[in-house]
């Protein structure tokens, strides 16, 4: 079975280790994963915050195309993988609405045929980590590694991909990601920040605020003995990376942890080579605990 | 009556006073000076009718992340909401603030969509222009609306210097030497992006307008 992927803008730019980690992993695991094609963007927060049928509406075209495009699942249903968490939310909030609010599909329906497209409700949104642990499976992935990590990895799930519509892990602890990097080698560490907020756009905006946020998840990642934090979302690495210049200055720290895709530290697991996972775009370099690595 | 924003509790011991654009405002009103309609009309637009239904327990205020740089809490936007207090809600910081990561929503005991209820207000206010001129966040919202509504997809280098243009163009000199790192990592990209079938997408958004003027 073939999953589309749908890279959403983040992959194509500031998560480009994102993309590159993802597909490496997926390749090595003999996954085919097949780009969704003239994808456009998911509407996400910032599009929300000023229409939200339309948003709806650049979902719905996304689920059209994969519809059309994909090849159905055993169960009937197009797999179309988002890993971006933001894309991934509004995609199965897009579902949600469209199914529970008749005012809203009426509409996204008279956008949709003005635009000849049909969606009929046969796409099943994944995200990366689901697919990893619940279709390819923890065995499947323990064969695969070459040389276990061996690393203390803070967990980050961060909010979006729990939160609202969890399909796949508990919302108040999720624990599909612990369970993966315990697969490659790796000792995830018992914290409290696991889905709290990073902030997002307001490190940009709000700077203190965004700020703040950030610092707080790194400093507690920090203490509890961390080499890396995984993240499974572009916007949150993007936070909690690039920003560190401007963390630390604004609270006197000195954090130095490295923040990583969880695709990329699979992949260093599997033996991949840095540059095919985007090892050198990160701006906190990781270099990996690995054991006979 | 105003009284400045508290310092947050800050662990490092410094307090942290946020620059917000807003202070604390404590308004009397009388009954009449209030927006009867505007608590029906929030509660349609967000599709939560259970607004009306809120204990004003304060689990949303207490599990949000950032409500303490709020001017009004989350608990207290749902009050004066229902109680149709237009001017200040729509023209309070929280709904800035709120980063949509819906701790609330999924905390509520009585499972009301705060979350959508902030996007509800985002709206109204981005509608009706209730924001500081340079205030980056609706300007950022705005103006990724316009490059997706034109081109089908976000162009990172275009958005930045549109909000630069809007807000300062010293933002775009601060973020001068992240712009050219994520440059040199290859993690941004300069070229305008967009989908090849925009006569489609055009189509599409204009088909959802249409059936929003028909009901009306």
């Amino acid at each position: 079975m073939k999953y589309l992927y749908y890279p959403g803008c983040s992959l194509k730019s500031t998560g480009k280790p994102y993309e590159e980690s993802l597909k490496a992993v997926f390749f090595s695991l003999n996954v085919p994963l097949e780009e969704l094609h003239d994808w456009n963007c998911c509407g996400a927060t910032a599009y929300m915050a000023v229409d939200e049928v339309k948003s709806f509406a650049l979902s719905a075209r996304n689920l059209a195309l994969a519809e059309t495009l994909g090849e159905p699942a055993e169960n009937g249903h197009v797999q179309l993988v988002a890993p971006c968490s933001a894309c991934y939310a509004l995609l199965l909030k897009t579902q949600h609405y469209l199914a529970e609010k008749e005012d809203i599909r009426k509409k996204v329906e008279r956008g949709l045929k003005e635009a000849s497209l049909t969606y009929e409700g046969r796409v099943d949104v994944r995200h990366p980590l689901d697919v990893l642990v619940n279709d390819i499976g923890i065995e499947r992935v323990k064969e695969r590694v070459k040389s276990p990590l061996g690393s203390t990895i803070a967990c980050y799930y961060g909010c979006q991909i729990v939160r609202p519509y969890a399909t796949f892990d508990n919302q108040a602890n999720p624990t599909t990601l612990d369970t993966l990097m315990e697969a490659i080698g790796a000792t995830p560490v018992d914290w409290a920040m696991k889905t709290r907020c990073c902030g997002g756009t307001l490190v940009g905006t709000i700077r203190e605020v965004g700020l703040r946020l950030n610092y707080l998840v790194l400093k507690e990642a920090e203490r509890k003995g961390a080499d890396v934090v995984a993240t499974t979302c572009p916007l949150c690495q993007f936070g909690l990376e690039c920003f560190r210049p401007d963390v630390n200055a604004n609270f006197q720290a000195h954090i130095t942890l490295p923040v990583a895709y969880f695709t990329q530290l699979v992949g260093l697991a599997f033996g991949i080579s840095e540059k095919e996972l985007g090892m050198q775009r990160l701006f906190v370099p990781f270099k990996s605990a690995s054991i006979g690595g | 009556m105003r009284s400045p924003i508290p310092a947050p509790y800050s662990p490092s011991g410094a307090g942290v006073r946020p620059s917000l654009l807003y202070e604390v405002r404590k308004v009397l009103k009388y009954e009449s000076e209030l927006n009867p309609a505007f608590g029906q009309d929030v509660a349609r637009k967000a599709h939560g009718e259970n607004l009306f239904s809120c204990i004003q327990c304060g689990t949303c205020s207490g599990t949000c992340p950032v409500s303490h740089y709020m001017d009004y809490s989350p608990r207290r936007i749902i009050a004066m909401v229902r109680a149709g207090f237009e001017a200040e809600v729509l023209g309070s910081s929280t709904i800035w603030l709120c980063a949509s990561c819906y701790q609330c929503t999924v905390d509520c005991p009585k499972e009301i969509k705060l979350t959508d209820i902030m996007y509800a207000l985002k709206q109204k206010a981005i509608a009706k222009h209730l924001y500081p001129d340079k205030f980056p966040i609706p300007v950022m919202a705005e103006e990724f609306y316009k490059g997706v509504a034109k081109n089908g997809r976000n162009s990172e280098g275009t958005l930045m210097i549109n909000i630069a243009r809007r807000t300062s163009l010293f933002n775009l000199f601060k973020y001068t030497r992240l712009g050219m790192k994520l440059f040199t990592t290859g993690r941004m990209a300069l070229r305008e992006e967009g989908i090849e079938n925009k006569a489609q997408l055009h189509a599409l958004l204009r088909g959802v307008e249409k059936a929003e003027e028909e009901a009306r």
